[in-house]
């Protein structure tokens, strides 16, 4: 080993240069507040292990982005665990390199000689968050999506060279594959290249600081950084990467009460969905409180001329604290400057407290992502499209919307519009939970319900023959015909094959053709209905097929159809065939309100109860 | 070359500093190729390029998929849509609300919110636009409703016209965000 380093130090006068960086000396000894240097070193080699194993796996297009990070995150073996820890120490940094600002005004720390030594935390700070601006965007959830169109939009603001700005970096009119690309260059590439360069230039001004201190005050006792102030800096490392690697592991002790292990990720990208639940991470809250201060053309004044004069004032507080007036003065304005951030940060927590419409946006998104996540690990997979169209495509997220937007008006989905909402007005057809299950048909074919709002009361056949039927006859059914409308009941609802009721218990032994037959035309359905025959002159919707797939795709492209209502029709519209809603959509509609999407196996207990057979 | 030779040519003379000039101008020629393409391809998003879309009415939907109770329902634009390398047919490239008053009468306006470009909701309750971002709200008209609004302008209003009996098209557009002029968008 001796001959080997003897032969290197020959060659190279590594050796000595190492030596002299250990054992370097420290004036007045080893101090804790010496570790910033080592820390922050320490923590752009923990994004750079992590950022490069991520790096490794991450995909940057508008249709590989959130699913390649869906990859790292979830199936991954211990990809959660980086994922974490590099967002998570992209937070931890950010809070560091302010303190780190905010420590060298409280000492002091930018008299001469050391006003660069203040720059370079300045411009390190900047960096930093430049970082993470940029990394935000890059699993391309809805989170980070709709916050880089706001910033981007922020810097456009900037007079002059804004708008050119803003088209470099998202790289054209719209946010697409090249907005990826080019953010993942500067948060990968260059901002990572600057801060090599900030942190290499702190070391040696460092050096040059602590070799004149040396020089002039020989009294001072100095200590080299071998090995005490080695330990404190490891040691104040391995505290930050204790609580990075704690949140990482167990968010819900910080508050992240719905985030499982590592980093949070949104449902992906849709352009076309609000996103209300858009806001920006927590250390720029303030600057979102901020901008709703400035109303109008304005805003300019609170996004770039207040923080601009902000940072110009810190770049020139080396000058303003040459006397201990300015020194005071720079104290003051930093601690106001950062009790204002904190104020506006929980001013802008409080303000979503107590804002519901943000609550609910909040919840809907993080049952988007649930969502998303879920059909992503389905058995399915992720189809070359991208995971957005699993989303698309899914019934449970699309059929309430599809179901507000297009029936609410008139229907009710167990009491509400699909979303949740009651609707003001009063229902004016069925309420479409369970429609053709056995408990919707009981309670349909009930005397006392048909005519409630729940049901008939509120169309055109409110008086119609159907009502009549179920008041007059069936209310004066005696025990074996009431056997019999039950009968009808489970053989009518077999028909939907609702994924509800394909439990084994709930299925009949079945009756052949003709007992059916004559069952249906005992308790007088075939009066009015078809049921597996055809015949032009019934006025009643054909009951084959009742409530199955192709059955409510037909009935909702036109329920004038001579199948359905024909002339009877209330006011329910044609939607396929007015051209208001496309195959896709009535397919998507139906297939919710069937109750047939994907539920991972250990969901499907609960959805068994969520719809019970009666 | 002898040590007194060498040290003359080394730059205190004129013929140093000649060659110190042309070592600098050579460097830079060398670097030229690479340095001036990077830039091109870094700033390749400033040049400008047309779009077929631009000032075309774009067909939304049928009249009839929108009742006329002068509330507002939201529409897709669909367009073609190049992303890079990707080139996608009928993709939603924008959203509107549309709105019909009287038969003949719909009024349409650009979904995206003038103060900062969020998406703008509305809330069927109040009968009013709601930005959920930082809070503008704007009357059906389009108009700002309340009075610590930060949008500079009200909604964007779009052109509307009725062909062919029941087709309703728009002139999709986007304008600029954050000022109190209405400039479109390229």
């Amino acid at each position: 080993m001796h001959m080997f380093l003897k032969w290197l130090e020959e060659r190279t006068g590594l050796v000595k240069s190492f030596e002299s960086l250990l054992f370097r000396k420290i004036p007045g000894g080893a101090k804790w507040r010496y570790t910033w240097g080592g820390l922050l070193v320490f923590m752009f080699v923990v994004q750079a292990i992590t950022g490069f194993a991520l790096w490794m796996a991450y995909s940057p297009s508008t249709r590989t982005a959130w699913e390649s990070v869906f990859y790292i995150q979830h199936i991954m073996p211990f990809g959660w665990l980086v994922r974490g820890i590099h967002y998570y120490a992209a937070e931890a940094m950010v809070i560091l390199v302010l303190l780190h600002v905010l420590q060298k005004i409280w000492f002091r720390g930018y008299q001469k000689p050391r006003e660069l030594m203040f720059w370079l935390a300045m411009a390190m700070a900047l960096v930093v968050v430049s970082c993470s601006l940029t990394g935000y965007l890059l699993p391309w959830d809805q989170q980070g999506y709709w916050s880089a169109k706001v910033r981007t939009h922020i810097m456009s603001l900037s007079p002059v060279i804004g708008p050119y700005l803003e088209r470099i970096s998202v790289g054209g009119d719209h946010f697409g594959h090249f907005a990826l690309t080019r953010f993942f260059a500067l948060h990968a590439g260059f901002f990572p290249f600057l801060l090599v360069l900030l942190l290499v230039g702190r070391m040696l001004l460092m050096r040059r600081y602590r070799q004149m201190e040396t020089e002039s005050k020989p009294d001072v006792i100095s200590e080299p950084f071998w090995p005490n102030q080695a330990l404190k800096n490891a040691l104040t490392s391995l505290a930050v990467m204790g609580v990075v690697l704690l949140i990482t592991v167990k968010p819900q002790w910080f508050g992240f009460a719905h985030l499982g292990m590592g980093a949070p990720l949104a449902s992906p990208a849709d352009p076309t969905d609000l996103y209300a639940a858009a806001r920006p991470e927590w250390y720029f809250l303030f600057l979102f409180q901020f901008l709703k201060y400035f109303p109008g053309e304005l805003e300019i004044v609170g996004a770039i001329v207040i923080p601009g004069a902000i940072v110009g004032y810190f770049a020139l507080m080396p000058w303003i604290g040459r006397h201990i007036a300015g020194h005071v003065l720079n104290i003051l304005v930093s601690i106001f400057l950062l009790g204002g951030a904190i104020w506006l940060t929980l001013t802008a927590k409080n303000n979503d407290a107590r804002n519901a419409g943000y609550q609910t946006a909040a919840k809907e998104a993080q049952i988007k992502a649930a969502r998303a996540i879920e059909l992503a690990s389905g058995p399915k997979g992720i189809p070359a499209q991208g995971a957005l169209q699993l989303l698309h495509q899914d019934p449970k997220t699309q059929g309430p919307q599809l179901f507000a937007t297009h029936c609410s008006s008139c229907h009710r989905y167990d009491g509400h519009d699909g979303l949740g909402a009651i609707p003001a007005d009063a229902p004016s057809a069925p309420d479409l939970k369970g429609f053709a299950s056995r408990q919707w048909l009981t309670e349909f074919l009930n005397p006392d319900h048909i005519a409630t709002e729940r049901y008939f009361g509120g169309t055109a056949f409110a008086d119609g023959d159907m009502v009549k039927y179920v008041t007059d006859d069936v209310a004066e059914f005696d025990a074996d015909k009431k056997d019999a409308l039950a009968a009808v009941v489970r053989i009518l609802s077999a028909e939907a094959q609702l994924p509800s009721q394909k439990n084994p218990e709930t299925t009949e032994t079945p009756l052949s053709d003709e007992d059916r037959d004559e069952l249906f035309y005992d308790v007088g359905c075939t009066e009015c209905h078809e049921f597996h025959f055809e015949d032009e002159d019934m006025d009643g919707p054909d009951l084959t097929g009742y409530g199955s797939r192709g059955w409510m795709i037909e009935f909702i492209s036109n329920p004038a159809h001579a199948r359905f209502y024909k002339s009877n029709n209330d006011r329910m519209p044609s939607f396929r065939e007015e051209g208001i809603l496309d195959e896709e959509a009535i397919g998507l509609l139906a297939d919710w309100l069937r109750g047939d999407w994907y539920e991972p196996e250990e969901n499907q207990a609960s959805v068994a109860i969520a719809e019970p057979a009666p | 070359m002898s040590k007194d030779e060498l040290q003359a040519s080394g730059g205190s003379d004129r013929r140093g500093f000649m060659r110190g000039v042309l070592a600098m101008i050579t460097g830079t020629l060398a670097l030229l190729g690479p340095l001036v393409g990077g830039l091109a391809v870094v700033l390749e998003p400033l040049r400008q390029k047309k779009h077929g879309q631009a000032g075309g009415f774009i067909k939304v939907g049928q009249l009839a998929s929108l009742p006329n109770n002068g509330l507002p329902k939201k529409y897709d634009i669909l367009a073609d849509r190049q992303d890079a390398w990707n080139r996608y047919p009928n993709v939603p490239v924008g959203s509107i609300y549309l709105r019909r008053t009287e038969d003949d009468q719909i009024t349409a306006f650009n979904i995206i919110c003038p103060h900062a470009g969020c998406f703008v909701q509305v809330d069927q309750q109040q009968k009013q636009y709601n930005c959920p971002c930082h809070n503008s709200q704007f009357k059906l008209d389009g108009s700002k409703s309340n009075a610590d609004n930060p949008s500079p302008r009200g909604m964007d209003p779009l052109d509307v016209e009725i062909r062919n009996g029941d087709e309703i098209w728009v002139h999709y557009q986007s304008f600029k965000t954050g000022v109190a002029d209405r400039i479109p968008n390229s």
